[in-house]
């Protein structure tokens, strides 16, 4: 079974996650996020090989893949497109997004689109609120969304246009995606705005109103405050 | 005299390049790592212990107390666990911190590390978040280059590993011993208590979970002392606190600023309600803990004030709603939330959880009943107190809470369906008006 799906190449990349752990077992997870960049889905063959590798019950690793709701049973095409609908993302406009994303691809939740390139989920909350209402495209940031906004974003996707994310790189595909939570340390780090306004807005008000921390004692022989307050000038405001 | 905002972990946030390990350094950064493989660890856990941090991921247990926990000299391997997990409804802040300052979070781990004896960290960020996976394991491997993870650590003989690990959507993997479970390759599933983790966690190993501000804390406590610390905040809740405000208010966003400072203060901040709007309710830290209504914005947001208002401080991440929110559809949410994320290992809480949000959708749709009302009460205190892990009495706080304070309007919802009675378009904030670009005040 193993042959069908990986090539020596994968079998190394597997190698290199579960070396990561003390335990083999432990790399299970990262294991299927790599079978879901590769296949799109969640295949038997997948859970087949990954049982092998790791010694465990095809039953085993199947247990942990349906427990999880990223790890997906049926392709999820091209693009995975989340929108909020917790509460507050909902109040706050987020079922009008969903209802527009959802009215232009023509499929609802957990649905992928008949040309597989669109999959659309109702997602839980983001740790994104302050960003409300929010949207994912493959699980990137796409914050403060309007109707209009998110079928925007849906049709220059759709039209092979570049999107950016609203806090991250330019928007890639599913499968990329899943190979970052295989693999993450990715090389994209450095891509798209470092930080957002929002996540700036009780910096810059302290800044505006001239309000700081306490500063470090002076006796200390270290004194990290000093250059603290050193850089402070020479940064640009928000 | 109002309560100052306070930005420490915040401060250099608007440096472009903080996120890298030469922006951090520039900062300050890894000095503290430095004063502390020169101290005895038991004298970093010390210090920690004075400082008086308590956790931030919600339940607010003393940090160093949990250290303290450790059995030093089992000849066991000993893990330092991060809950990356960030999936409570209202909770964002472990995020923006990840993604802007994701060296000071190493900083922590690597000073936590030295003073519990671990040898091998573990970061378990949940999957639904590349931005924030990817700084974190950037920070990581620039770390490493520098010679700052790994071995021989500058020079001290001490080890240490740190492995990024991605989750894959379950909120209960955040409740630290699902999150265990989860990281051993198993379905995360709650472990009975006793054992803690700190003496049989992580492959039954002594281990620390804490959560990502927790441990983002530590470098300045370390480099600054615990008084330094104790200036900011109360007795019983002291330093400062990352605070993320959302909802209809004007600026929302990050905020810091000394426990203790109140959400009037931090309306104040945030630049009041969006126009028009007064505050119906908002929620301290999360759905999980009850909601306070306007009467309440003068309470210290404190453990301890918190709890004495019959609430909790939570991840002190406070979410506003204004007079345009159903306050039924508000909690009927919440629960489809907890019904989906309950792990189905206990029956109060699978099956409660069912059954609630059953009733509570009666209630959307105007059809609830007057009886329902008791029923629902009935239903959630057979699920408080006797369920296997605290996401059970998470479910069962919502509703409670809100009929107390609103009563009428699921009275109301037994005749008129609440998207009759609340416009939803009213509570959007698409309208540019409502927003106020930041820094403008
Ligand atoms: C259902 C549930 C979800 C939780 N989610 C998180 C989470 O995402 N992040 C977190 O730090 N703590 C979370 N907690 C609390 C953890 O169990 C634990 O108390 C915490 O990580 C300890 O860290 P601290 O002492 O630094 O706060 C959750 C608890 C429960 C019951
Ligand atoms: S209370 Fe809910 S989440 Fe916790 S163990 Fe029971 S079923 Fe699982
Ligand atoms: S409710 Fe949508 S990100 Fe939190």
């Amino acid at each position: 079974m193993t042959a069908d799906v990986i090539s020596a190449e994968t079998a190394a990349e597997m190698d290199r996650i579960i070396a990561r752990y003390p335990n083999s077992r432990s790399a299970v997870m990262a294991l299927l996020h790599l079978m879901q960049s590769q296949q799109g889905e969640i295949t038997i063959g997948a859970i087949g090989a990954i049982a092998e590798r790791l010694n465990l019950t095809t039953a085993e690793v199947s247990a942990v893949s349906t427990f999880y709701t990223m790890y997906k049973r049926r392709r999820v095409g091209e693009h995975h497109i989340g929108v909020c609908t917790n509460t507050l993302c909902a109040v706050l406009g987020g079922d009008a997004v969903y209802q527009a994303v959802s009215d232009r691809l023509g499929i609802g939740h957990n649905e992928t689109s008949a040309d597989g390139r669109f999959h659309l989920e109702r997602i839980e909350c983001q740790a994104a609120c302050t960003h409300a209402p929010v949207m994912t495209v493959d699980w990137e940031f796409m914050d403060d969304q309007t109707p209009s906004s998110a079928v925007d974003v849906i049709d220059k996707l759709a039209a092979g246009e570049p999107v950016a994310s609203t806090r991250g790189p330019m928007i890639r595909d599913f499968a990329a995606t899943e190979r970052t939570l295989a693999f993450p340390d990715d090389g994209l780090a450095a891509e798209g705005t470092p930080v957002d306004a929002l996540m700036l807005a009780g910096l810059t008000v302290a800044r505006v109103r001239g309000m700081a921390a306490p500063p470090a004692p002076t006796e200390s022989t270290q004194q990290p405050q000093e250059s603290h307050q050193a850089d402070e000038s020479e940064e640009p405001s928000a | 005299m109002s309560t100052p905002l306070t930005p420490v972990i915040t401060e250099h946030w608007d440096a472009p390049d903080l996120f890298t390990l030469e922006g951090y350094q520039r900062t300050g950064g890894y000095r503290a790592l430095a004063k502390a493989l020169a101290m005895d660890p038991d004298s970093i856990i010390a210090t920690v212990k004075e400082s008086g941090l308590r956790g931030r991921g919600g339940a607010g247990f003393p940090t160093g107390l949990k250290w303290s926990f450790v059995p030093q000299g089992d000849g066991k391997p000993h893990y330092l666990v991060v809950n990356a997990d960030e999936s409570e409804p209202g909770a964002c802040k472990d995020v923006p911190i990840m993604i802007a300052n994701p060296h000071a979070l190493i900083e922590g781990v690597l000073i936590t590390s030295f003073a519990i004896r671990a040898n091998h960290a573990f970061i378990y960020i949940r999957g639904e978040v590349p931005e924030a996976i990817r700084r974190v394991a950037n920070a990581v491997r620039e770390a490493e280059a520098a010679g700052l993870v790994g071995t021989n650590i500058l020079g001290s003989g001490w080890d240490l590993r740190i492995t990024v690990h991605s989750g894959a959507g379950a909120y209960i993997c955040g409740e630290e011993t699902a999150l265990l479970d989860s990281l051993e390759g198993y379905r995360g599933q709650p472990r009975l208590k006793p054992p803690f983790p700190a003496v049989a966690g992580l492959y039954a190993s002594p281990t620390v979970v804490n959560n990502v501000e927790t441990i983002t804390n530590i470098p300045w406590i370390v480099n600054n002392g615990a008084d330094w610390f104790r200036q900011f905040g109360t007795e019983k809740s002291p330093g400062f606190k990352v605070f993320a405000v959302s909802g209809h208010v004007r600026r929302p966003g990050i905020y810091e600023a000394p426990l203790g400072i109140t959400m009037h203060e931090l309306l104040d901040y945030a630049g009041g309600m969006r126009d028009g709007a007064e505050v119906k309710f908002w929620i301290p830290g999360g759905s999980s803990v009850p909601m306070l209504t306007a009467e309440h914005l003068d309470v210290p947001l404190t453990y301890e004030a918190m709890a004495e208002a019959g609430t909790m401080l939570g991840t002190g991440t406070p979410m506003v709603f204004d007079q345009t929110v159903s306050v039924v559809k508000a909690v009927t949410r919440w629960l489809e939330f907890y019904k989906h994320e309950s792990c189905g290992k206990c029956t109060p809480c699978r099956e409660g959880t069912y059954w609630i949000t059953g009733v509570l959708q009666r209630f959307e749709e105007g059809k609830g009943t007057d009886p329902d009302l008791d029923l629902l009460n009935e239903l959630c205190s057979q699920i408080m107190g006797r369920s296997f892990c605290a996401l059970g009495d998470a479910a069962a706080t919502p509703f409670p809470a809100a009929v107390k304070l609103f009563r009428d309007e699921f009275l109301t919802a037994t005749t008129t369906p609440v998207d009759e009675s609340f416009d939803p378009a009213r509570s959007y904030v698409f309208d540019a008006d409502s927003r106020e670009e930041v820094g403008v005040r």
